[in-house]
């Protein structure tokens, strides 16, 4: 019980530090509405083109531009969260203090990383879907069960997302420049969440690749339960599967680099 | 009388010459700072080429979105996709080519934060040289060949019948896009004198920009393109040009022979960039730290 309260303090620590930055947060704030509104305007010409594009009319298209938006920085999807802080420990041997405090490394981070994506998904998020939802026809449901559902893919969207970054970060203990990978996971990001295009519309057996893989948990998913096209329990067993088995790779990854690896010496 | 005269002439020569003088001396000072970044680079050769596949491959996913689409259909907004990659192109190299010179500016909200800026102020070289040189980064090139090869193919596939002045318009466009971008770096750059946390609104006009470019005009809401030719003039960079020599209708019904002007634009860009860099500098107050 000690402990679940130290991770508490741990999360609101993280949405605390984020929420001191208030510039920053308007200038995100106006960033992503300036993307969402290009963006929308490109998909309000393909599906002009080709009406029921991807199984989606156009307002389901502009809704997912939006929440595209919205989502971007709480999932770091584009990079932001933690993973640079912790590859820097890493390098620096910092981690080593980390190690030896009295809590678990993957849960600390995991807290901190809640706490940072709760923060931006409120200061940075809302905004940028409230616009998109006054200027654009967009298609919301009505029903309290379906953003309740939304809500819970939207938690485990976290979870998926933080033990993907979580991977990326340990990398550093056999690489220690960790530039490449966090490229490369980047572009894994956008381009299978989602972010790039709506997953439905990728052709053929690509579509089908992309939407087997953990990254189409953290906006495809979501974004198809609030969309009303997919089933929500289907849903949450597809992320929860991921979240677990990225886990417990994390976990496997600490343990073998906290035993095998030497941490540098500063 | 005829003294007076020839005495303010010749301050006004002084002038004129001290003038250049800086702006020799600030090129000079750009490209040894550049070139020293440029070893330090290479000091790390693995990294160097990875990074600028990376910059390559990032670049390239918005051209593979663009593909995607094309995949599902044959036009957007009535342009088919040699025509759209012959947008993307023009888009992507001349901006490109303004974040490999000055790209680096997007730090100087850093600097101003930490206080490291008041370095670069006491030393006898012009304080906009050293910033756009400072960290500059070869690896940007990624950025750059990725446009010029999708600008190859477009030149390659798309149906025009090449006239001179069709031919030469497409060199002139790209100069003068890079120059409009420079611009709106420098511009972004004051304005973090006075916005410091806020520097991630300059992305929205620099890497917003450069994507609402790669789409054709006709996608876009008017009042967009409208911000985009008279507030932040990027539809000179491709939209114009792009316009003329692919025989399209212009955005906004201009009149034909602005297709031309994009190198009077950039140049206005640039001075007006300049005057904003001055009033920016001028109001810097350093933290102290």
């Amino acid at each position: 019980m000690g402990s679940w309260r130290l991770y508490v303090a741990v999360a609101a620590g993280g949405f605390r530090r984020y929420a001191t930055y208030r510039a920053a947060t308007a200038a995100g704030v106006f960033t992503n509405t300036v993307f969402g509104l290009i963006l929308v305007y490109t998909y309000l010409a393909l599906w002009d083109e080709k009406p029921q594009l991807g199984g989606y009319d156009q307002a389901q298209a502009v809704t997912f531009v939006w929440l595209g938006q919205a989502l971007l920085a709480a999932l770091a999807i584009g990079g932001g969260g933690f993973e640079d802080e912790l590859m820097e420990r890493i390098r620096s041997g910092d981690v080593a203090v980390d190690l030896y405090r009295p809590a678990d490394l993957q849960l600390w981070w995991l807290a901190a990383d809640v706490g940072r994506a709760l923060f931006q998904l409120l200061g940075r998020g809302v905004v940028p879907f409230v616009f998109g939802s006054l200027f654009f026809p967009v298609a919301l449901p009505r029903e309290v069960s379906v953003w309740a559902a939304f809500l819970v893919t939207l938690l485990l969207a976290m979870l998926v997302g933080f033990a993907l970054r979580y991977l990326v970060a340990l990398s550093a203990f056999w690489l220690l420049d960790g530039t490449g990978v966090t490229q490369m996971a980047w572009l894994a990001g956008l381009f299978c969440s989602g972010m790039l295009l709506p997953l439905n519309v990728f052709p053929g057996a690509l579509g089908e690749v992309v939407r087997a893989l953990p990254w189409s948990s953290l906006l495809q998913a979501p974004a198809d339960v609030l969309l009303g096209e997919a089933d929500p329990l289907g849903t949450y067993l597809f992320q929860a599967s991921w979240a677990v088995a990225l886990l417990a790779l994390g976990r496997l990854a600490q343990s073998a680099a906290t035993r095998r690896v030497v941490v540098q010496g500063g | 009388m005829a003294e007076a005269t020839e005495r303010t002439e010749a301050t006004e020569v002084t002038g004129a010459e001290a003038r250049r003088g800086r702006v020799v001396e600030g090129v000079r000072a750009y490209g040894l700072i550049a070139g020293m970044w440029i070893r330090s680079t290479m000091a790390y050769r693995t990294s160097f080429a990875l990074t600028t596949f990376g910059n390559f491959a990032m670049t390239a996913l918005d051209f593979v979105a663009i593909l995607l689409m094309f995949s599902r259909v044959d036009a957007l907004g009535g342009w088919p996709l040699p025509e759209v990659a012959f947008l993307y192109g023009m888009s992507a190299v001349s901006f490109g080519l303004a974040d490999l010179a000055i790209g680096s500016m997007e730090r100087l909200g850093r600097r101003v934060r930490d206080g490291t800026l008041d370095t670069l102020l006491v030393r006898p070289v012009p304080v906009l040289a050293q910033v756009a040189a400072d960290r500059f980064g070869l690896r940007r090139l990624g950025r750059v060949v990725q446009g010029l090869l999708v600008l190859g193919y477009a030149l390659a596939v798309v149906d025009v019948d090449w006239t001179a002045a069709r031919l030469l318009l497409v060199p002139v466009a790209l100069l003068s896009g890079a120059g409009i971008f420079c611009a709106v770096f420098v511009a972004a750059a004051a304005f973090q004198f006075v916005a410091q946390d806020a520097s991630e609104v300059s992305n929205a006009f620099t890497y917003g920009g450069t994507t609402m470019l790669q789409y054709p005009p006709a996608v876009f809401a008017l009042d967009l393109v409208r911000g985009a030719t008279f507030v932040v003039p990027l539809a000179f960079v491709n939209w114009l040009p792009a316009s003329f020599v692919l025989g399209r209708p212009y955005p906004l019904d201009l009149p034909g022979w602005v297709a031309f002007t994009p190198p009077l634009v950039a140049a206005a860009c640039c001075a007006l960039a300049g005057l904003a860099w001055r009033a920016g500098l001028r109001s810097y107050r350093s933290t102290g730290s």
